[in-house]
């Protein structure tokens, strides 16, 4: 984006570090839960929404995060 | 629950584990982290109030939408969908789309090419200060209100869902939104927005997604809702013939013509809070662009915010009452069924990101309202009417000043707010006083050349005393209701779409009269203003795909087709 290009960290890259550490507290909690259940189970939780939804933040994250990384001379 | 949490009050919808602190705190940190790295990039007004005038189209598109996307567009319309059906969905569609456009092909060139710091601004041009002087100052009254609302509604949430205190909440997130926006202006304003749009989208996409799973898809969603409230309530426009087939009150004329043309077309067209953002696009392309891509985005904010309503309908196991019930019977409000829906659904974690979805939408609704309110007042009234002489780094520093001010009054504002019922009428009621109004001077002094400078003032002046006068006639003698709504049947709703339209025809009846008898103003002193002095530059050159006008026509298709569909 032009206006991150020049001189600035890129607002994409702030969305990019939100979504992967989102994305992998989310992941690591719907693993903790395949193995420890809550005590008050979510409606639908047998599809473990917490690990897919997680994964697919990661994911999106670190693309954004490789994007647009604040380089020496272009940040 | 952690020791350091013990001052939250134990009567909620959910407790937070861990993992959903951890991700709360995170966006609070980052928020903060952002306006202090921008810190440094706004020292200039255009800095400042601006954010350089350097934004894409993307990111100015997506803050535009994101400001939008307060706690009214969240809890409020998800409330709304749960009491009159998907009928609130108008206000997406109809009531955004068509404004959405004309703003972008039609007002922005004008708006843009005038270098105009705000709308009162634009009317200082056009029409003169007084005009100026009126807009500004009821645009800083009517956003102090709108973010003392905001703040309402978010704190409110937060006491239904986690047993926050209620003073707490609100003085977390005022107090953090002071610090981002006063630290890094618009800046660091429009690029929160892009952020929290992100996070509201994120964590609000899994109710729509596992509502429809369990209710086994939309066909079998609109047979349980008909069996549970009635048929009505997925219908777009099928029940719209006469006020009394639908649970909203309202004949189609009100949703056409009082929300689609007028309310809509006040609103996105005129309200500083959203055309701010657009302003600070790099280029008139862009500028162009910024609405169209917030219009194809906004088109699909039903998904997050009206289905999650609807599922309520079907599969929540109690009946969800209007406020003064839901305290008398210690049962849940309309208000509440989108956090009811996000308990339902999210196991922690997800939790986390669903409370922060919910804490974006209304921190960007307060950004945004205090962003503009910081700007209106240290140009429009600041530097318009008390130091006239002001330099550029004396607007800086007022800017950041009346940012804490402006907060400060919102918190306010929030107490107050907690007197009134309902919440979302009331915000219908304010637009009506002037956002209608507004958009018949704007649309006349751009498009009309004739338009004076005492005829923009007296029309304003005019439908905005207007507008407050009928809506105190209703509230003294209800029964006047079935003047101004045309039907004794009409909810409040439906009052303030007719109130709107009354007092739009009555500013532009007014500004035409006024001005056929006064002296307009010079040719000369409207290049940049008017149609037709303006020298608009051609988009010849661009591709088929590099034009505003391709897009439009696209999002106006699909917003056709979607109207059709949800008939």
């Amino acid at each position: 984006m032009p206006m991150s290009e020049s001189r600035e960290v890129s607002i994409w890259f702030f969305i990019g570090i939100s979504l992967l550490v989102n994305g992998i507290l989310i992941l690591g909690a719907g693993v903790y839960q395949l193995n420890h259940p809550p005590d008050h189970e979510v409606v639908l939780f047998n599809l473990h929404a917490n690990i897919w939804w997680g994964a697919v933040l990661s994911v999106a994250g670190a693309g954004y995060c490789l994007k647009f990384l604040p380089r020496a001379g272009k940040s | 629950m952690n020791p350091a949490f013990a001052f939250l009050v134990p009567d909620r919808l959910v407790r937070l584990a861990g993992v959903d602190i951890a991700i709360i705190s995170f966006y609070f940190a980052l928020v903060l982290a952002i306006g202090f790295y921008l810190k440094g990039k706004s020292n200039t007004g255009e800095d400042f109030f601006m954010a350089g005038r350097e934004m894409t189209a993307w990111i100015a598109g997506l803050s535009f939408l994101s400001a939008n996307l307060g706690s009214l567009e969240l809890m409020g319309w998800a409330a709304a969908s749960y009491q009159y059906g998907i009928l609130a969905v108008h206000w997406y569609w109809i009531g955004a789309i068509p404004a959405m456009l004309f703003l972008a092909l039609v007002m922005m060139p004008f708006y843009y090419i005038s270098r105009t710091h705000s709308v009162p601004g634009y009317l200082k041009m056009r029409f003169g200060e007084s005009s100026r002087a009126l807009s500004a100052i009821s645009f800083a009254f009517m956003t102090v209100l709108m973010s003392g609302i905001n703040m309402y509604s978010m704190a409110l949430v937060m006491k239904v869902v986690l047993g926050w205190d209620i003073h707490f909440s609100i003085w977390v997130s005022s107090l953090t939104v002071a610090i981002y926006v006063s630290l890094g202006g618009l800046r660091s304003a429009i690029f929160n927005e892009v952020l929290q749009f992100i996070l509201i989208w994120a964590g609000a996409l899994v109710i729509p997604i596992f509502g429809l799973i369990e209710a086994g898809g939309w066909h079998n969603l609109q047979l349980q809702i008909a069996a549970r409230a009635s048929a009505e309530y997925t219908h777009a426009w099928k029940y719209l013939g006469n006020f009394s087939d639908n649970p909203m009150g309202i004949h189609w004329t009100g949703i056409v013509f009082g929300l689609g043309f007028i309310i809509s077309f006040g609103y996105w067209t005129t309200d500083f809070l959203v055309v701010q953002r657009v302003l600070a696009a790099k280029d008139l392309r862009a500028a162009k662009m910024a609405p169209i891509i917030g219009a194809a985005f906004k088109m699909f904010v039903p998904f997050i915010v009206i289905l999650p309503g609807l599922l309520g309908l079907a599969v929540l196991p109690m009946k969800l009452t209007g406020e003064a019930v839901a305290v008398a019977t210690g049962g849940h409000s309309y208000n509440e069924v989108l956090p009811l829906m996000l308990a339902r659904y999210c196991a922690p974690g997800l939790l986390g990101l669903g409370i922060t979805a919910l804490i974006a939408g209304f921190m960007s609704g307060m950004a945004g309202n205090v962003s503009a309110f910081s700007t209106v007042w240290t140009y429009d009234i600041y530097g318009a009417l008390i130091n006239k002489r002001a330099t550029d780094k004396q607007n800086v520093t007022m800017g950041r000043w009346c940012t804490i001010l402006g907060v400060l009054i919102s918190v306010g504002t929030a107490y107050l707010v907690m007197q009134f019922l309902s919440i979302m009428d009331y915000v219908q009621a304010l637009f009506s006083f002037f956002i209608a109004p507004l958009f018949g001077t704007v649309i006349l002094g751009m498009l009309w050349k004739r338009a004076s400078p005492a005829g923009g003032f007296w029309g304003l002046l005019a439908g905005t005393l207007s507008s407050i006068g009928m809506w105190a006639w209703v509230k003294v003698d209800p029964t006047a209701l079935r003047y101004v709504a045309l039907s004794p049947h009409a909810k409040d709703m439906a009052e303030n779409m007719y109130r709107a339209l009354w007092s739009w025809i009555i500013c532009v009846t007014v500004t035409v009269a006024v001005s056929l008898v006064t002296k307009p103003k010079p040719t000369s002193e409207l290049a940049g203003l008017v149609y037709g002095e303006t020298d608009i530059p051609s988009e010849g050159h661009l591709s088929l795909l590099q034009k505003p006008i391709f897009w439009a026509v696209v999002v106006a298709l699909v917003f056709v087709v979607l109207n059709i569909l949800f008939w």
